[in-house]
């Protein structure tokens, strides 16, 4: 339990080197060595998505994947993707449609959505609600997050993004 | 006062974007885990693994002696003097409660019950330390019915008290008899409503800090003011030294509307231990110890005449309170009795409430509280009630619909609903959805073996928590009332903070409650910051629950920005010798009436506030006004929704096609933020009908403990829904609204409910209780098959 291993992660562009305990969950390493604490915890179960990030381009749960396991890893998170000053398409459209409440999902959501239309540029309203089954929102009923998601994915054709 | 009558123009009623939102989508919004404080250690629970047992003893002594653990409690170290408190009492009749204890004393009385509280350096190191924690439990009998629960001879949960029921209550009004008498057909029905966890995606966490003779805790709640209230009594802190700050709070559902063990337990430590405290729940605590809600059974009793004429209306509710009462669990059941009369004219209506304990969880408030299980069986049975007399169920309401009110109508039960007027909604339901035509496609698609079903809900629900005239000892004799606090402070340079004494948890206030005060005083939404949530900002407060939060919070915002505007006034026209009757706000400009060029900006005023050089006589300086706002009466939205399934009769899947909502909640102040409630609301409605259930088995064991056992709805089992509103102003406050947080819970599990029985009838299932899972689907429909005119599934 004491001893520890040496990871290296690129997180939002920037180089970490981090000494961890080997069970240490990337989501933790996130939020509390690197006080990135956009990344929420939602349950014990990889059920919530709460805690999506992206790891070498691909959507992941945070809290299913050791620190160590994710070294060497190109890792965006929710402060990575965009800033208040300048969002990102996802968030904007989130912000726009209201797909949001209580903001906890939210993150997880916007890197899962922002996942789903990298690989499928023009879902349909089903292949977006199939495409989020794996993040639980508890305020939204999805509405307005599907309707984000597929916003989102109108505007990107016009820029070509 | 002259503001009042001032048309508000603006902002208000239009679908502004949030001003919470560009934090929360960057991830710089700051809840509770997202806060840590210098020298900050860590707590776990040990929790009971059994339902019901004495405690032979607990041995701590290897988890002290672990690295990283700086102390171990059970109950014999908590100095406590109370255990957690239980705040409304049904009132007029003996309330059975028994002591409940930070830390088990002696018995445990249902899985999780908290038995040790460890203290360590990190979220590890507690957790490794738990499993060092001994605990030898000799099990007592348990008891999960609440039926079986009230029999003789049942196990006790709480031996001392001699019963397992906590206390009859009845609340009715009318002739039943002769209702009954009067009744050409009499329905009767058992229905079920399940228990189901809030599961706000956010679990509870708490940090507590002690320093210098002053406690601060950071909770996500609901309710900071009442646990700042709670804190200082059980700590014997006085109330000044203690604040309460909910900060970004992730859902919460009536589930943090709650002074909890894990609350009181880390300001406890905290002081004991001079570090700060912090506990953040998994989410196998949560489904375990967070309270839940429902848990009702209802004994239906419908008398009509032939022609669909209700006369009267029978309800016995057996309700599981489970093993404790908390804040407000023996209150929540007797909230299903004040809406019983639901939109209809029923003579005689009559509810009688058994509360009872069992060894589970304690429920409490769950989104509806109460109002939900009163709309699900009511709405129900008008449908069985509709096959019974062989009428259409639409028409059934109408016949029996309280006709369009605009300022009162009493119901037989002694509450008076504010406005309504539920033809028009259920007009405009219509314009949405045919049902003949959904019953033509059924009749194809059954064919092809699709078994296709609509169901409606015409509701009522009582919200705006809570006029302390009503519900107070000179009305129904509850502890105290509801008014909200609202302060209004205008900066020198002319932007304002409003301080609410409500606390959302994702609602949006900081949007809504913004347009209502920028209208009132000529600024832009965007200069108006609302301050909530933090004890010691503003006054006092009564936080947020029960759909309170626009009807008396928003409204307590408008009279106080009003007090401010009319002071504006009277700065103005005395700096530009004129009648203050005569200035008019207009274009941001408080101007005189006939000379719109001829004014002075919120800025200027405030200006001249604060640099007293030319006020009216006697005035004093500032721009600065507060209100306590305790409303007349509840405000009572409205609503018709339908649903329309399809039910695949092998498996037992339930597919929702379509919802249609129509809801009045009067003017709207910001149309997406209705949508956005009215949306979560029904999903919540919907996954309790179709998916969700706290199980517990014979033996009180939690069976659905995490999101792998508890369904929560995804975006994949969901359509898109289709809304609409209606706007019947309540006469109750200036601002004509209603509360809208809870109407699409209390409307949707009825609907849904229906529409999958009507889509088994042809199968000869003619009622069916929640939750409507494909295993029990698939049972009634093996059940009922034969009875059907058109055979079983397969013919």
């Amino acid at each position: 339990m004491s001893s520890t291993v040496n990871v290296r992660l690129n997180v939002n562009g920037t180089e970490h080197e981090l000494d961890v305990e080997p069970r240490l969950l990337l989501v933790h390493a996130l939020r509390d060595k690197l006080g990135l604490t956009g990344t929420h915890v939602g349950c014990d179960t990889s059920n919530c998505g709460a805690c999506t990030v992206h790891m070498d381009g691909e959507a992941v749960k945070s809290c299913t994947i050791l620190a160590v396991q994710a070294d060497g890893a190109e890792i965006t998170t929710i402060e990575g993707l965009g800033t208040e000053e300048n969002l990102h398409p996802m968030q904007e459209a989130f912000w726009n449609n209201h797909g949001l409440q209580c903001g906890y999902c939210t993150p997880g959501m916007i890197m899962s959505a922002s996942a789903l239309l990298a690989r499928n540029p023009h879902p349909t309203e089903e292949e977006v609600r199939h495409g989020l089954e794996g993040n639980l929102c508890r305020c939204t009923g999805y509405h307005n997050i599907v309707k984000s998601v597929l916003d989102a994915a109108e505007k990107s054709s016009g820029v070509g993004a | 006062m002259s503001a009042t009558g001032q048309a508000p123009a603006g902002h208000v009623g239009r679908a502004l974007r949030r001003k919470e939102d560009p934090r929360l989508i960057t991830g710089r919004g700051s809840y509770v885990d997202d806060i840590n404080l210098v020298g900050q250690l860590w707590a776990a629970w040990v929790r009971s693994s059994e339902a019901h047992a004495k405690i032979v003893s607990i041995d701590t002594s290897a988890a002290k002696a672990r690295k990283g653990v700086h102390a171990v409690y059970t109950h014999a170290d908590l100095d406590m003097e109370a255990g957690l408190p239980m705040a409304w009492v049904p009132p007029g009749v003996e309330v059975k409660t028994p002591p409940h204890w930070v830390l088990a004393d002696g018995e445990v009385k249902h899985v999780g019950d908290p038995v040790a509280l460890i203290i360590g350096s990190d979220r590890y190191a507690v957790v490794d330390a738990m499993q060092d924690v001994i605990v030898e439990y000799d099990p007592l009998p348990v008891v999960t019915d609440p039926e079986k629960a009230l029999e003789p001879g049942s196990p006790l949960v709480h031996e001392s008290l001699g019963t397992n029921k906590v206390c009859d209550w009845s609340l009715g009004g009318g002739d039943l008899e002769a209702g009954f008498a009067e009744a050409d057909v009499i329905v009767e029905r058992r229905v079920v409503n399940h228990r189901i966890a809030g599961a706000a995606i956010e679990p509870r966490g708490v940090l507590a800090e002690y320093r210098g003779g002053k406690l601060t805790v950071w909770s996500s709640t609901q309710v900071p003011h009442f646990l700042r209230l709670f804190l200082a009594m059980l700590l014997g802190i006085s109330e000044e030294r203690v604040r309460v700050i909910a900060p970004e709070v992730g859902g919460a559902f009536g589930s943090k509307l709650q002074i909890y063990a894990e609350e009181v337990g880390c300001a406890w430590a905290s002081r004991k231990l001079g570090r700060p405290v912090k506990w953040i729940e998994t989410r196998s605590e949560g489904m375990m110890v967070t309270h839940h809600g429902r848990d009702q059974i209802d004994y239906v009793r419908v008398g009509a005449k032939r022609d669909g004429t209700i006369t009267a209306w029978h309800t016995k509710i057996i309700a599981d309170l489970g093993a404790y009462q908390m804040l407000l669990t023996p209150m929540i059941p007797p909230l299903s009795a004040f809406v019983m009369c639901g939109v209809y004219k029923t003579p005689a209506v009559h509810t009688d409430v058994v509360n009872v304990m069992t060894n589970k969880f304690p429920t409490d408030a769950i989104r509806g509280a109460g109002r939900p299980e009163a709309t699900h069986l009511i709405e129900v049975v008008m449908e069985q009630l509709a096959t019974e007399l062989g009428m259409d169920s639409l028409e059934l309401r109408r016949k029996n619909f309280i006709p369009p009110f605009s300022n009162g109508h009493e119901t037989p039960i002694g509450i008076a609903y504010d406005s309504g007027n539920y033809d028009a909604a259920l007009d405009k339901m219509l314009e949405h959805i045919d049902p003949a035509a959904v019953r033509r496609e059924a009749e194809g698609l059954r064919s092809r073996g699709v078994y296709r079903g609509i169901g409606f809900s015409t509701y009522t629900e009582i919200c705006g928590n809570a006029p302390s005239r009503i519900v107070g000892p000179g009305g129904f004799g509850l502890q105290g009332g509801g008014w909200e606090s609202a302060t209004v402070r205008v900066h020198a340079s002319g932007s304002a903070t409003l301080y609410t004494g409500t606390s959302p948890h994702g609602q949006g206030h900081e949007t809504g409650f913004a347009q209502i005060v920028a209208d009132r005083l000529g600024i832009d939404p965007s200069q108006v910051e609302v301050i909530h949530g933090d004890t010691q900002t503003g006054p006092f407060g009564l936080d947020t629950y029960g759909s309170r939060s626009l009807a008396v919070g928003g409204e307590a915002a408008a009279r106080t920005a009003n007090k401010v505007a009319a002071k504006a006034r009277a700065i103005v026209a005395h700096q530009l010798e004129a009648d203050p009757d005569d200035i008019e706000l207009h274009d941001g400009k408080f101007s005189v009436r006939g000379s719109p060029d001829k004014g002075m900006t919120l800025a200027e005023v405030a200006g001249a506030a604060y640099v007293p050089e030319n006020l009216p006589e006697g005035m004093e300086p500032g721009l600065d006004e507060q209100s306590f706002y305790d409303p007349e009466n509840f405000v009572f939205p409205f609503g018709a929704h339908a649903c329309v399934v399809d039910v695949d009769v092998e498996t037992g899947k339930v597919e929702v096609v379509r919802y249609v909502a129509v809801d009045d909640c009067g003017p709207a102040i910001n149309p997406l933020l209705i949508d956005g409630q009215v949306h979560g609301g029904i999903t919540h409605g919907l996954g309790q009908a179709l998916f969700e259930q706290i199980h517990y088995n014979d033996d009180g064991q939690l069976v659905t403990g995490t999101f792998v056992d508890y369904a929560l709805p995804t975006a994949a089992e969901l359509p898109s829904y289709e809304l609409d509103r209606t706007e019947t102003p309540s006469p109750v406050n200036s601002l004509g609204v209603k509360g809208v947080g809870e109407a699409g819970t209390i409307a949707s599990s009825a609907a849904v409910t229906n529409a999958v029985i009507d889509a088994l009838r042809p199968l000869g299932v003619n009622y069916i209780n929640m939750p409507l899972t494909p295993m029990r689907i698939w049972e009634a429909i093996n059940q009922g098959q034969g009875a059907s005119p058109e055979g079983g599934p397969h013919s």
